[in-house]
């Protein structure tokens, strides 16, 4: 096939940097309103946005909402939609306060505090989530009742039977080591974070010149070497400065000192300490990886956006496309529990409201993120970045001092005029 | 005689009331093009979903080298080397050409992961054969002509060592080029020895690549006859009023 690769080459010269560096012109374009946001804010609160300790903060917060943006992306890809993560997220997040400060110490016997409590409680609440999830699969793909009807219900039920398991409490403190899982209170330290960092540098770097190696065993068109070394660049920046940022904000004096009375140690004079990578950010980039690779190189993710794109052809093709709708919700449940976990140790207990409206902005996540609610469409790095655009929306409101109700009206607004400009690009490159 | 491919017999399907097809029988042999004929409604669609698995038939059985099977599904089908290219091509658009072609029986390498570059690679070696003109490796088949999507939907059957065929109204939505191709490729095919059943209801087409044809009409069999054996308006007499052509 040599003699036909010879004719991809011949417009090469007129290509743009974009294009020959093969990137995403749609991410660029998130990638470029996004930091024009930050910008904008941070012009406005006088250099308090973009300060290692609002960017640490702002991660944490959209951690919760990233992990479930990045089901509801199959959910929509697949062209159904989940209107019940924020209450299922809930009910998971009471069965795993139940578990951990009653079940586990009192019923079984463990006592408060053992190291065991953490792990057995958010194994249950996986199996809580996927069971749940499996279930509304069921309606949906066997029962054949609409997705939007079972998961509006699914809100409703949810919701409550969170507050039956908890009398309507708030329960906590919860488990101390469950709670490292929450941001804050579990961050990697300046020293393992750069471990981690460069270990994801490296894995970044070797995954491009993986792919160009089998590309030119197959006798493929490759970018040219410099294109490549460029990329690995860009990744092995993004991700090492992503952590110097993290480890530049540092741990409060007064909480550096009680962390020291703790161990019965005295602080140092001028002793200072980085966080790091918190562990919950370190979840979200394992999910997103892993469902990354589940959406591009696994028959599930495969059949997810067949089906997306043309539901007869998939069926046609021999895919069980009922038992897929099965798993895409079982997947979706268990995201939510993973959820559940970091936003209930977030915020160190749970509380009947957890979660609630999280829906709208998974939903708007996805979408903001280039999902296409007509189905086949969507990526998941996509949805991360409409759930930090989002946040950083939110949260760089309330710094600015905009009253509540109008930073509501602004994110609707956006969430609406961020579809249009979708569209409108989407028509422009013919790529619906 | 040789043993039929594929026998048909007797089959019925109903929905909901009406008889799709009602009792019909045909069969098909190595190396044969069979025509199906008839109006919009006649039941030709129908009776070959039953064949293809995308509908099971309420009555009657099929018999594939003599043997009978069941066929409850697509994969029942594909497992038989049935294949089929259906008229709507039943492609997922926003897929590209390799991704379609592989659909629901991707390559994975040794960690059980799609092997998109293997995948790639027996693209363009089939499309290759197929089609040469055939560029657009990576961009989803929505981004592709009529005749670039029917090779694709055409790669996927021919890939899989098929050996009964089933078109449906393969060259409706195809320019006169493109129609020359997909006779070409019929030729080639029935030369390796595949069985082929036609569906159209163009009779140019028929006449040309078909060896013999069988019209149905309201749901049931007019008749089957050798293409030879019959001119064109008697098939159309067949199609229109349902009459046997009589034996001279």
């Amino acid at each position: 096939m040599s003699d036909l690769t010879g004719i991809d080459d011949l417009p090469k010269s007129r290509r743009s940097l974009a294009q020959t560096l093969e990137l995403d012109t749609r991410l660029l374009g998130m990638i470029g309103a996004f930091m024009m946001l930050c910008l904008v804010f941070d012009v406005i609160t006088d250099g308090r946005f973009l300060t290692p300790r609002n960017i640490f903060n702002l991660t944490i917060q959209t951690v919760s909402v990233a992990i479930m943006a990045t089901g509801m992306v199959f959910i929509i890809v697949c062209r159904h939609i989940d209107l019940s993560v924020g209450a299922l997220l809930a009910t998971c997040s009471a069965a795993m306060a139940v578990v951990q400060t009653d079940i586990l110490p009192n019923a079984l016997g463990l006592g408060l505090g053992h190291p065991m409590i953490w792990i057995i409680t958010i194994l249950a609440g996986l199996f809580v989530g996927t069971i749940i999830g499996a279930f509304h699969g069921w309606l949906i793909g066997y029962l054949t009742i609409p997705a939007f009807i079972v998961t509006l219900g699914g809100l409703l039920v949810w919701r409550n039977v969170g507050w039956y398991l908890t009398d309507g409490q708030t329960i906590g403190p919860l488990d101390e080591i469950f709670r490292m899982f929450g941001g804050t209170n579990g961050t990697l330290g300046v020293q393992a974070s750069w471990i981690v960092g460069a270990i994801a540098a490296g894995l970044a770097a070797l995954a491009i010149l993986n792919a160009r190696r089998r590309k030119q065993a197959h006798g493929f068109a490759v970018k040219p070497v410099w294109a490549e070394a460029v990329m690995v660049l860009i990744a092995a920046g993004a991700i090492l400065g992503f952590v110097a940022v993290l480890n530049a904000y540092e741990i409060p004096t007064r909480r550096l000192a009680r962390m020291f009375e703790a161990r019965g140690e005295v602080m140092p004079e001028g002793y200072t300490e980085g966080y790091g990578l918190p562990i919950s950010v370190l979840v979200l980039i394992m999910v997103a990886v892993a469902m990354t690779v589940i959406a591009r190189n696994t028959r599930l993710g495969r059949y997810i956006f067949a089906t997306g794109g043309n539901p007869d052809a998939a069926e046609l093709s021999g895919i069980n496309t009922r038992l897929l709708t099965v798993k895409i919700f079982a997947l979706m449940g268990a995201l939510c529990a993973l959820s559940a976990v970091v936003a209930s140790a977030r915020l160190a207990n749970h509380g009947n409201d957890i979660g609630t409206l999280d829906e709208l902005r998974v939903i708007a996540a996805a979408v903001i993120g280039g999902t296409a609610l007509a189905g086949g469409v969507g990526t998941i790095y996509g949805a991360i970045l409409g759930a930090l655009i989002m946040q950083s929306l939110q949260s760089g409101m309330a710094m600015v001092g905009v009253d509540a109700p109008l930073q509501n009206i602004v994110v609707g607004a956006v969430l609406v005029v961020a579809v249009l400009i979708d569209i409108i690009y989407r028509r422009r490159t013919k790529d619906t | 005689m040789t043993t039929p491919l594929v026998e048909m017999r007797n089959i019925s399907i109903s929905f909901g009331g009406i008889r799709a097809v009602d009792d019909v029988s045909v069969d098909l042999y190595p190396g044969e093009v069979v025509g199906l004929l008839g109006h919009n409604g006649a039941g030709k669609s129908t009776l070959i979903k039953v064949l293809s698995g995308a509908y099971r038939a309420d009555q009657g059985e099929i018999r594939i080298n003599g043997e009978r099977v069941r066929i409850d599904n697509p994969r029942d089908a594909r497992a038989l080397n049935v294949e089929t290219i259906y008229q709507t091509l039943a492609l997922a658009d926003n897929l590209d050409a390799a991704s379609n072609l592989f659909l629901g029986r991707e390559l994975t390498t040794s960690l059980g992961l799609i092997d998109e570059d293997r995948m790639e690679a027996e693209t363009r070696k089939i499309m290759g054969r197929l089609n040469p003109n055939f560029q657009k490796f990576n961009a989803p088949v929505r981004a592709l002509s009529g005749g670039q999507r029917q090779s694709v939907a055409i790669a996927r059957a021919v890939y899989f060592n098929a050996r009964i065929l089933i078109m449906d109204e393969p060259t409706a939505a195809l320019g006169p080029q493109e129609t020359q191709m997909v006779s070409e490729l019929i030729g080639e095919l029935k030369k390796q020895g595949l069985g082929i059943f036609l569906i159209s209801h163009d009779i140019h087409d028929v006449m040309d690549l078909c060896d013999r044809v069988s019209v149905m009409k309201n749901g049931k069999l007019v008749g089957t006859e050798r293409v030879e054996d019959v001119t064109d308006d008697a098939i159309l007499a067949m199609i229109i009023l349902g009459k046997r052509p009589e034996r001279s």
